[in-house]
């Protein structure tokens, strides 16, 4: 069954050529059906293999399509890689895209451009396939652009809106910095080890000393590209802009796949990271910063996806944290949690944006439980889960991390606390403001407030539950119950041992637990009390205190870019403009043309029409040949 | 054949030829009508022919005088067009004088 691992991939490549090609000549209905179908399939098929390869020994198999191209002594085939690692990223990336695909038929069921946006989703679900199951780094790169490419279309989806393009341009370029990062790792692997195949460059790298100056370049350089990618410090600017596209989007995109595939391509270069202790303490750090950083500023948003999309960049921080500790499995675990409640939580805001009438703002929502009452129910589980409350799936994935945190170093975990709290202030903040209290909206808007279609709260149900599950995948030894993931995962560290057990004692995860449940009890009624009983709602923009000021705008750092890089290089570009190109390039072109005309027209004037002249210049143009033949 | 050339060496050949030339360049040169131009034109050609049957002779080769009458069919062709020609500029100028002939210029 593996051998049709190809199969995966291509089917929703053949849902994008068809509603690509057939665009608007092919009935809604139909469309949907294509787009959602090659995903459940490939869905279907993820999840065949993911039993064979369970029940397996762990091999990874190497399923080679064909030789891709080869120069010199590089050979690139394009072949796929089905290991246990790959696996669980087809699971979360079909399944959750299926669920995503299904929201979509419901939630784009009006836009005219309806084969467009599925085709660009089913594109999108391709790319990452070929990320997550390419057998070395090109065919990675190849996925890694891809999706890249399908956010930019997918964000700048309603073109007609100027700022949605800028929001789009932004996201591509700023992860086209990360790829070149990551670009030039690729070409120092290739210098270093000769290939490019996944089992070439580990195994070779497995016999270089740890620390070896080579490795840590080439782990930087790929890191540069994940900062891009999963938007992390300094890149990650992009990713709340990002949410101009539609929610779906933001939630398949920006949430559940591609912002993971940096830590994919970590998890998968683990042997890379491992020789390097400095470049694994630095992704730490920079997942650290990345997560207080973005959950402070979530803090003060009032654009209910701008919370969530700082929400994304802080938990995906958290993983990158995680990483850089060593804890591979505790990161993957969180990509998969994570992955089923930041799905759940952007699925249920498109819900509410959707009742809502597009309506963004939560300052002029509230009291949305009454009319949205299977959105409110999975938006609080989804809520719960990423707060980290005992049995939701995030407690499990974030407890692990803190755990391992604990382990590795003080400050860390303390920061990684800090952060975990903010983030159930945050959630809280918006799932009060959104659910309860008084409905702040017009009245316009709430004659039109109603629970979605079923297509849409499905996937919601579904989610939710997943949330509610997912997490006893990896539960801690404390509860004496079988870590699965970690068992599972064993064989893809083949080359060194990777701490999976945090070295914590249970007393200490006792300890943890409790703290933490007390405090989002705390954290429950404090914010439900701030926000409900006292009905502070957030005011206008103008009435914001310093400190909220300064975090409703982000810290400034859009600002502090667009003056620190954007002018000073447009300036630069004008100054070229004004200076050496229209004074030297353009003078030096002109100067060429001119002296051209200049001489044919001097030159002219030898056509006298004067046949004596002409014949006269002949010979005397004969006996100069003569002359000059006699003479030398 | 050869005897002709005992009799008149080939450097008296080159001599003639050399100097019909000259009279045909110089006449193209100095004189205004079209028709002496036209003459002279033919006179250089034929002291090239008589060249080519000279060195034929010597070189005991013929080609040089299938050359000739090649020439001398391509110079009957180029008269006839060419005096028609200037029959043609005679009837719109009344007049053969190559100086006339200027409207072609820058």
């Amino acid at each position: 069954m593996t051998q049709l691992t190809w199969l995966i991939p291509l089917l929703p490549l053949i849902g994008f050529l068809i509603n690509g090609l057939m665009n608007k000549r092919m009935p809604k209905q139909l469309v949907g059906i294509v787009a959602a179908g090659s995903v459940f399939i490939s869905f279907v098929l993820s999840v065949i293999i993911f039993f064979e390869v369970k029940n397996g020994d762990g091999q990874a198999i190497t399923i080679t399509c064909y030789e891709w191209f080869s120069a010199g002594n590089l050979h690139i085939d394009f072949s796929f890689l089905v290991d246990r690692l790959s696996a669980i990223f087809l699971l979360v990336i079909t399944g959750v895209g299926f669920l995503i695909h299904l929201y979509s038929i419901g939630y784009m069921h009006d836009d005219e451009d309806y084969a467009r946006y599925f085709a660009y989703l089913n594109l999108f679900v391709f790319f990452m396939l070929l990320l997550v199951l390419g057998s070395n780094y090109l065919v990675m790169f190849a996925g890694w652009e891809g999706v890249g490419l399908c956010s930019y279309l997918l964000i700048g989806f309603w073109f007609k809106n100027n700022s949605y393009n800028s929001a789009a341009k932004k996201a591509f370029i700023m992860n086209r910095i990360g790829d070149l990062g990551f670009l030039l790792g690729l070409f120092l692997i290739f210098q270093s080890f000769g290939s490019l195949d996944y089992s070439t460059v580990f195994s070779v790298a497995s016999t270089w000393q740890t620390g070896d100056p080579t490795i840590m370049a080439i782990t930087i350089l790929l890191f540069i590209g994940a900062m891009g990618k999963s938007a992390q410090i300094p890149l990650y600017t992009w990713l709340p802009d990002a949410m101009a596209g539609p929610t779906p989007v933001s939630a398949l995109i920006h949430a559940a796949t591609m912002v993971t595939a940096g830590i994919y391509m970590i998890i998968r270069s683990n042997v890379l990271y491992m020789l390097s202790p400095v470049s694994s303490e630095f992704v730490a750090i920079i997942g650290l910063c990345t997560a207080l950083f973005a959950a402070t500023i979530g803090l003060a948003q009032t654009d209910i996806k701008k919370v969530l999309a700082y929400s994304t960049v802080s938990q995906l921080g958290y993983m990158f944290v995680a990483l850089g500790v060593g804890a591979y499995t505790a990161g993957l675990f969180h990509v998969v949690t994570h992955a089923f409640f930041k799905a759940l939580l952007f699925l249920c805001a498109g819900s509410v944006i959707h009742a809502m009438g597009g309506e963004q703002d939560i300052r002029k929502m509230g009291g949305l439980k009454k009319h949205l009452p299977i959105t409110h129910f999975t938006f609080l589980i989804g809520t719960l889960a990423i707060s980290g409350v005992p049995p939701f799936a995030g407690f499990f994935s974030k407890d692990e991390i803190l755990a391992h945190t604990w382990a590795h170093s003080m400050p860390m975990f303390i920061i990684l606390s800090i952060t975990s709290v903010l983030t159930a202030v945050y959630m809280f903040r918006i799932y009060w403001l959104t659910f309860h209290g008084n409905f702040r909206g017009s009245a316009h808007q709430l004659g039109h407030l109603h629970e979605s279609p079923p297509s849409m709260t499905i996937p919601l149900i579904c989610l939710a539950v997943l949330s509610t599950l997912g997490g006893f995948i990896g539960m801690p030894s404390v509860f004496h119950a079988p870590h699965l993931l970690n068992g599972f995962m064993i064989p893809v560290y083949s080359h060194f041992e990777v701490i999976q057990e945090p070295a914590v004692t249970h007393r200490f995860e006792y300890a943890l637990i409790g703290v933490s449940i007390i405090t989002l009890i705390i954290i429950f009624i404090a914010t439900r009390n701030y926000y409900v009983s006292k009905g502070k709602v957030p005011g206008e923009d103008a009435s914001f205190g310093p400190l909220t000021t300064v975090l409703y705008n982000k810290y400034w750092v859009d600002e502090l870019y667009d003056n620190l890089i954007t002018k000073p290089l447009q300036w630069v570009s004008k100054n070229i403009l004004r200076n050496i190109e229209i004074h030297l390039i353009d003078r030096a072109v002109n100067l060429f043309g001119g002296s051209v005309n200049f001489a044919s027209n001097t030159l002219r004037l030898a056509q006298t029409g004067n046949m004596g002249f002409y014949v006269f210049v002949m010979v005397a143009g004969v006996l100069a040949l003569l002359i000059f033949k006699l003479i030398i | 054949m050869n005897n002709l050339l005992n009799t008149i060496p080939v450097n008296d050949y080159i001599l003639l030829s050399a100097i019909l030339f000259t009279i045909g360049v110089l006449g193209v040169l100095f004189r205004r009508n079209a028709i002496i131009i036209f003459m002279c034109i033919e006179l250089m050609l034929n002291a090239v022919n008589l060249l080519l049957v000279a060195f034929s002779t010597l070189h005991n080769q013929p080609d040089g005088q299938i050359f000739v009458f090649f020439i001398m069919a391509v110079a009957a062709a180029e008269v006839a067009v060419g005096l028609a020609i200037l029959v043609m500029v005679y009837r719109n100028f009344t007049s053969v004088d190559i100086n006339v002939f200027n409207k072609l210029k820058w």
